[in-house]
């Protein structure tokens, strides 16, 4: 294949104590796919995409964003890099409006430090005027200006997860990680988001790591998937391939809790 | 007067946005620049020593409120800043528009010091870890005789203003209104853009913040330092009005009154640092009057007074904590909410 590699894992070790969350994964994210990462609950989804954010450092393993190793850097430098996420359970400031989530997603290109800020005159001001008007714009792609003033621990949950997906846009990242951006969702918001997803990809060309715990989504939109089971890569190809997969069928019947 | 459209950005970011609001800025400039020429020295030192605790509490908001980060060394802060003007000043006669803007920058070199700790520590543990750093500090300028004169405390002169010493209250407060205009302007732009709002996302959630770009060590440090210079220069005018210093104008109970001042006021808000800190300083001397006046049918009163006045802070506190969270700047949200939606009942 001719396609440029964006990101490559290669056998991340993560444990915490005795628990092993991840042992031995390993896959490539091919510039501009959407890339799925399912499994059933606890299989470590959510752990890779706390390892290439920095939160979680792994105990063994390489991992090379577009040339650069990610492992020696602090989240706050992987975002710097280009790459940013939203979390399975929300993590927005509550207390800021729509329109401040998605300025603090801009932070990283504000060039402005303490006294252009406090003095808010020529170039601070005009920094925060453009951001602005970038912030604008991702309110729009996401149709959310109707709230762009509200506080965001005054919305709905599925608005929230909107939300969430556009303060890490702001960012401008080169590679997105979703984790479970659907979960808990109708089926009007789920095909809602689904179509943002697609449209992030093809309007916005941003490489996206999706991870879901289910898997229609998955199969609907995402070029290629990476099946983890009990932090192991049980299976990896395209949706189709991956669907008529032994292991994976076991993995997901063989889980009697997984039934709902 | 509904609600206010935007025909830009830059409209939309303005400080005061309707014509009302600016109507209302002027007439409240109007009545800082008139009133305090009818009012008695008393009243005048009461109001100059509140310009002094607007400073202050709106340098400890920005740490506590807007960012997070719990610190009992506040006072250490004004502390440093009072002891850099009073000795500046007695060894090189420095001026006062040097020795206020250096008073802060000292003040900021340690609280950038103080502020370490915060890197690791969080709540209860930064702030035991900031109250010891206030002790070493203090015990620095109780004790090094040499330099601060210890327990017994410097003289300062009042700042000379072409040529001539600003001796009354009077020309005290019209020296000192732009110093707290300009910290309130420079603190209210802060809050409201990408430092702010980077403070703000470390306050909420920290991992968030980090994940979203944000260099918590870094932003956590000046929040440290920026507290910290207001502090210091806090401390610069409160000596400089005072005309002296000693160990004992930076005491604990000093720092209660700070804390004080912003649950009164309303944590992280910089409208209710000033509230706050009006507040906090008009009471004891409210407390005052109606003690004096009670003084022919309770002599009592009036000999317990200090006592009485540490039990009403105490007692303050804990109502606004339990009854009014969101401090007097919660009541001023109300009124403004039921201003701008009159005559439209507002759910
Ligand atoms: N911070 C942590 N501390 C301890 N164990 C953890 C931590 N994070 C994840 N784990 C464990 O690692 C395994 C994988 O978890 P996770 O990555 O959240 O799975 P998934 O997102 O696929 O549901 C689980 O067994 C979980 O309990
Ligand atoms: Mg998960």
């Amino acid at each position: 294949m001719g396609e440029q590699t964006l990101l490559e894992a290669e056998d991340l070790h993560l444990h915490f104590g005795g628990v092993s969350a991840l042992s031995g994964v390993g896959f490539t994210l091919a510039q501009g796919e959407l890339h799925a990462m399912i499994g059933p609950n606890g299989a470590g989804k959510t752990s890779v995409l706390n390892v290439i954010s920095g939160i979680y450092r792994p105990q063994a393993g390489r991992l090379r964003f577009a040339g650069r190793n990610l492992l020696d850097l602090k989240p706050y430098q992987v975002a710097q890099a280009g790459i940013a996420r939203s979390f399975q359970n929300i993590e927005l400031f509550q207390h800021m409006s729509v329109l401040d989530n998605l300025l603090v997603g801009r932070h990283r290109w504000i060039k402005a430090g303490v006294l252009a800020c406090g003095l808010f005159l020529g170039r601070g001001r005009r920094q925060e005027i453009a951001h602005r008007r970038r912030a604008e714009e991702i309110i729009d792609f996401l149709e959310i200006e109707h709230i762009r003033h509200a506080r965001v621990g005054n919305l709905p949950y599925g608005l929230q997860k909107r939300v969430e997906l556009g303060r890490a846009l702001a960012l401008e990242p080169k590679l997105l990680l979703l984790d479970e951006p659907v979960a808990g969702m109708n089926v009007e918001e789920t095909e809602d988001i689904a179509r943002f997803i697609l449209d992030i990809k093809e309007e916005l060309g941003i490489t996206i790591l999706l991870v879901e715990h289910d898997m229609r989504l998955v199969m609907d939109i995402s070029d290629r998937v990476t099946v983890l089971d009990f932090g192991k890569k049980i299976a990896a190809g395209t949706p189709q391939e991956v669907a008529r997969n032994q292991a994976v069928i076991e993995a997901y019947l063989g889980e009697p809790h997984e039934a709902a | 007067m509904g609600r206010t459209f935007h025909s830009s950005y830059a409209e939309e970011m303005a400080l005061f946005q309707s014509d009302w609001a600016r109507a209302w800025m002027a007439i409240f400039l109007a009545l800082l620049l008139g009133v305090p020429a009818l009012l008695g020295p008393y009243l005048l030192s009461v109001l100059n020593l509140a310009g002094v605790a607007v400073i202050g509490a709106i340098g400890l908001n920005l740490l506590i409120g807007t960012t997070g980060q719990i610190s009992l060394g506040h006072v250490a802060f004004i502390a440093c800043g009072g002891y850099t003007t009073a000795i500046l000043a007695e060894r090189f006669g420095l001026p006062f528009w040097l020795l206020i803007p250096a008073s802060g920058c000292v003040a900021a070199l340690i609280g950038l010091v103080v502020g370490v700790p915060s890197l690791r520590l969080e709540g209860f543990y930064l702030a035991m870890a900031t109250l010891a750093a206030a002790f070493i500090i203090e015990y620095v300028y109780a004790h090094w005789e040499s330099l601060t004169a210890g327990t017994t405390g410097m003289k300062v002169a009042r700042p000379t203003l072409a040529g001539a010493p600003l001796e009354s209250s009077l020309a005290f407060f019209y020296f000192q209104l732009p110093w707290v205009i300009g910290a309130t302007l420079f603190a209210k732009n802060l809050t409201r853009t990408k430092v702010g709002r980077a403070w703000v996302a470390i306050r909420d959630r920290d991992i968030s913040a980090e994940t979203l770009g944000i260099d918590l060590t870094h932003y956590k440090l000046v929040a440290f330092i920026v507290s910290a210079f207001y502090g210091g220069v806090a401390g610069s005018l409160y000596v400089y009005y005072l005309k002296t210093v000693s160990p004992e104008h930076f005491t604990f109970a000093l720092m209660i009154e700070y804390i004080a001042m912003l649950i009164v006021g309303g944590v992280g808000s910089i409208l209710g640092s000033i509230f706050g800190a009006v507040f906090i300083t008009l009471l004891p001397e409210a407390l005052r009057l109606v003690t004096d006046l009670l003084r022919d049918d309770y002599p009592v009163l009036s000999f317990r007074f200090l006592y009485v006045k540490q039990g009403i802070y105490g007692l303050i506190i804990i109502l606004f904590l339990l009854f009014k969270p969101d401090g007097c700047f919660g009541w001023w949200q109300d009124v403004k909410r039921y201003w701008q939606t009159w005559p439209y009942k507002h759910s």
